[in-house]
C-alpha cells in the first residue's frame, strides 16, 4: 500500500473513531432517560420507563429557571446587539492612533475567563447597591457576547461596497436615511446570525453566571445543582429535549443550505 | 476618530455609536476590571469599617495565597492540567481540521462541521454530564471493560484527573478545530501537492508546509483553549473531586462560602494574570498579532 493510500484509510478511521467520541456520550446521555433506574445510568437497565419525562414536566423549578434564562436571553440580545453593530461601525469607520488600543479593549472580553467577568460585574455593581440577579447576569453576559456580535458583524461590514454609500448620499438621502436604507439591510443576514448565537451563548452560558445570578437560578445554573443534588434522569429527559431541538434545528439548516446550494446550480 | 465617524454618519447616530462603545468598554469592561484589582488590595472589613482608617491598601490577600501550600499547589496544578488539555485537543483536533480543510468536498465538509457544532449547541453543563454517566462507579465505561476482561473490579475514574481532562478535551474542542480549520483552509493546496512531488513524505509535508502555515490558527485555538480550561468551573466540579480540585473552584468559594470578596479578587486577579501571561507567550512563539486572533 502506498502511504498516501495509508494515510487517507487511516484519517477515514480517525474521522470514524472522533464521531463516535463525539456523539456516544450524547447517545448514552440520552438513552438513560428510558431507563427505570432512580440514578442516570445505562447499566444494570432496569426497565424502560417514560416516567421521567412526567417527572420532568412536574419540576417547577425547572420552568421557572427556563423562564428566568429566556428572560436573560431576551436581555441579551437588547444589549449586545446594539453594542456589537456600533463597534463593528466604528472599527470599520475609523482609522488611526488608538484603533488597536481600542481594538484590543474590544476582544479582551474574549480572552478573559467568564468566572473574571462574572466576578468584577459583581464587585462593580455592589458599589451602586446592585446585588446579583437577572439584570446583572444581563450586564455580564452582554460584556463578552457583545465581541461575537461585533466580530460577525464587522466580517461583513468589512465586505461592504462604499460606492453604494456614496451614491445614497449623492442622490440626497441623509446619513441617517443611508444608514437605515443602506447598510442596516446590508448586515441584516449577520445581525441575524449574531442574533442566533447570542441568544444561545446566553442560554448556555454557566461560568460567568454563576457569579451574578443570585437567587435568579437559570437554566444551567439550576441543571448544574441538580447533577450534584438530587440527581434523577429527569435532567436527562431535559437533555433529551435540548439535543432532539438542536438536531431539528441542523436537520433545518442543512436541508435550507441544500436547497440555495441547488438553486445556485439551476 | 470624531471626525471620521462624524463625516459618515452624521453627528446623532456618531453620538449613538460613541455612547454604545463607552459604555461598554468603561462601565462594563474596564471599570468592573479595576475595581476588582482595587478589591484585591484591600482587607475584608465591615460595611461600617469601609472608608475607615482599617481600610488600607495592603498585600494581605496576596501574602494569603502565597503562604498556603494547598492553594499553591491546585493554582499549578491548574496550570499543568490546562497545558496538557490544550495540548490534547491539538493534537486530537488538527487530523479533523485538515481533513474537513483540504481532504473533504465542500458537501462533506459542510456536514462534518454541522455534526460538530451540534453537540455545542448543546449546554457544557449537559455535555459533561453526559461523561458523568459514562464514568460513574457503575457506569457502561467499567461494566464495558469488565465484559472485555480488562478490570476485574471497577476503576473510580470520577475520582481523579482523567474525567476532568477527558472531559475538558470533549467541552472545548470546537474551538481548536475552528481556528486551525480556518488556518488551513487558507493554505494553496498545490503547495501541498509541490512537496509531494518533490518527494516530500506525509509527515514531512505536513512539518514544513502545513503546520507552518496553520501558525495563526494553532495559536487562536491554544489561547481560546487554555483560557476555556483554565477559567473552567462546570468540568471539574461535576467530574473532579475534593482531590482533584480546580482554581476557579477556590475562588468560588471565596465568595460564597468563605465570605471574603476581598481575597476572592486577589485569587481571581492571579488567574486574569496567568491567562494574560499565557496569551503573551503564545503570541511570542508564534509570532502573531492580535488581527490574527480575532479571525
Amino acid at each position: 500500500m502506498s502511504s498516501s493510500r495509508f494515510f487517507s484509510w487511516a484519517l477515514k478511521a480517525y474521522l470514524l473513531v472522533f464521531f463516535v467520541y463525539l456523539f456516544l456520550p450524547l447517545m448514552i446521555m440520552a438513552a438513560a432517560t428510558f431507563n427505570e433506574s432512580r440514578f442516570p445510568t445505562v447499566t444494570p437497565w432496569t426497565g424502560t420507563t417514560l416516567q421521567w419525562f412526567s417527572a420532568l414536566w412536574a419540576d417547577g423549578g425547572m420552568w421557572s429557571s427556563l423562564v428566568n434564562s429566556l428572560l436573560v436571553a431576551v436581555g441579551v440580545l437588547c444589549l449586545a446587539l446594539p453594542i456589537g453593530v456600533a463597534s463593528a461601525l466604528f472599527l470599520t469607520t475609523v482609522e488611526g492612533r488608538g484603533k488597536s488600543f481600542i481594538y484590543a479593549l474590544i476582544l479582551s472580553p474574549l480572552l478573559t475567563p467568564g468566572v473574571i467577568i462574572g466576578i468584577s460585574t459583581l464587585i462593580f455593581w455592589r458599589n451602586w447597591g446592585v446585588n446579583g440577579g437577572i439584570a446583572l447576569t444581563i450586564i455580564a453576559q452582554s460584556a463578552f457576547i457583545a465581541a461575537y456580535v461585533m466580530l460577525m458583524v464587522a466580517a461583513r461590514l468589512q465586505r461592504f461596497d462604499r460606492t453604494l454609500e456614496r451614491a445614497a448620499l449623492d442622490l440626497g438621502a441623509s446619513q441617517w436615511q443611508m444608514f437605515r436604507r443602506i447598510l442596516l439591510p446590508y448586515l441584516k443576514p449577520a445581525i441575524l446570525s449574531a442574533a442566533v448565537l447570542a441568544f444561545l451563548q446566553s442560554l448556555e452560558n454557566y461560568n460567568t453566571t454563576l457569579f451574578v445570578a443570585g437567587y435568579d437560578t437559570t437554566l444551567t445554573i439550576y441543571i448544574a445543582s441538580k447533577v450534584r443534588t438530587g440527581l434523577t434522569p429527569a435532567v436527562n429527559a431535559l437533555a433529551l429535549l435540548m439535543i432532539l431541538f438542536t438536531v431539528g434545528m441542523g436537520v433545518i439548516y442543512e436541508l435550507k443550505r441544500r436547497r440555495e446550494a441547488a438553486r445556485r446550480l439551476v | 476618530m470624531w471626525q471620521q465617524l462624524r463625516n459618515r454618519f452624521g453627528v446623532p447616530l456618531t453620538m449613538a455609536i460613541v455612547a454604545l462603545l463607552g459604555i461598554w468598554l468603561i462601565v462594563m469592561v474596564l471599570l468592573p476590571q479595576w475595581q476588582m484589582i482595587d478589591y484585591s488590595f484591600h482587607p475584608s472589613l465591615l460595611p461600617a469599617e469601609r472608608g475607615g482608617e482599617k481600610d488600607v491598601w495592603s498585600l494581605t490577600n496576596y501574602a494569603t495565597f502565597f503562604n498556603n501550600d494547598i492553594h499553591l499547589a491546585i493554582f499549578f496544578k491548574t496550570i499543568w492540567s490546562s497545558v496538557l488539555v490544550t495540548l490534547l485537543t491539538l493534537i486530537v483536533s488538527y487530523p479533523l481540521a485538515y481533513y474537513l480543510a483540504k481532504v473533504a468536498t465542500p458537501g462533506q465538509a459542510a456536514l462534518c462541521l454541522l455534526l460538530l457544532i451540534i453537540p455545542f449547541w448543546i449546554n457544557e453543563i449537559l455535555r459533561t454530564f453526559a461523561w458523568y454517566i459514562i464514568f460513574a462507579f457503575r457506569g457502561p465505561l467499567n461494566e464495558l471493560l469488565f465484559a472485555l476482561g480488562l478490570i476485574d473490579r471497577p476503576i473510580r475514574f470520577l475520582n481523579g484527573d482523567i474525567g476532568v481532562l477527558v472531559g475538558m478535551v470533549y467541552a472545548y474542542i470546537l474551538f481548536m478545530v475552528f481556528p486551525l480549520y480556518n488556518a488551513i483552509e487558507s493554505l494553496d493546496s498545490n503547495q501541498i501537492r509541490a512537496a509531494r512531488d518533490l518527494g516530500a513524505g506525509w509527515g514531512r509535508t505536513h512539518r514544513r508546509i502545513v503546520i507552518p502555515h496553520a501558525k495563526p490558527g494553532i495559536a487562536t485555538g491554544c489561547i481560546m483553549t487554555f483560557m476555556l480550561a483554565a477559567g473552567s468551573y462546570a468540568v471539574p466540579a461535576l467530574l473532579g473531586s475534593p482531590g482533584s480540585r480546580w482554581f476557579t473552584q477556590i475562588i468560588y468559594n471565596w465568595f460564597f462560602e468563605g465570605g471574603d470578596w476581598n481575597q476572592g479578587a486577589a485569587y481571581a486577579f492571579l488567574l486574569l494574570v496567568l491567562c494574560i501571561v499565557f496569551v503573551t507567550v503564545i503570541m511570542r512563539i508564534f509570532k502573531v498579532g492580535l488581527g490574527d486572533i480575532a479571525k
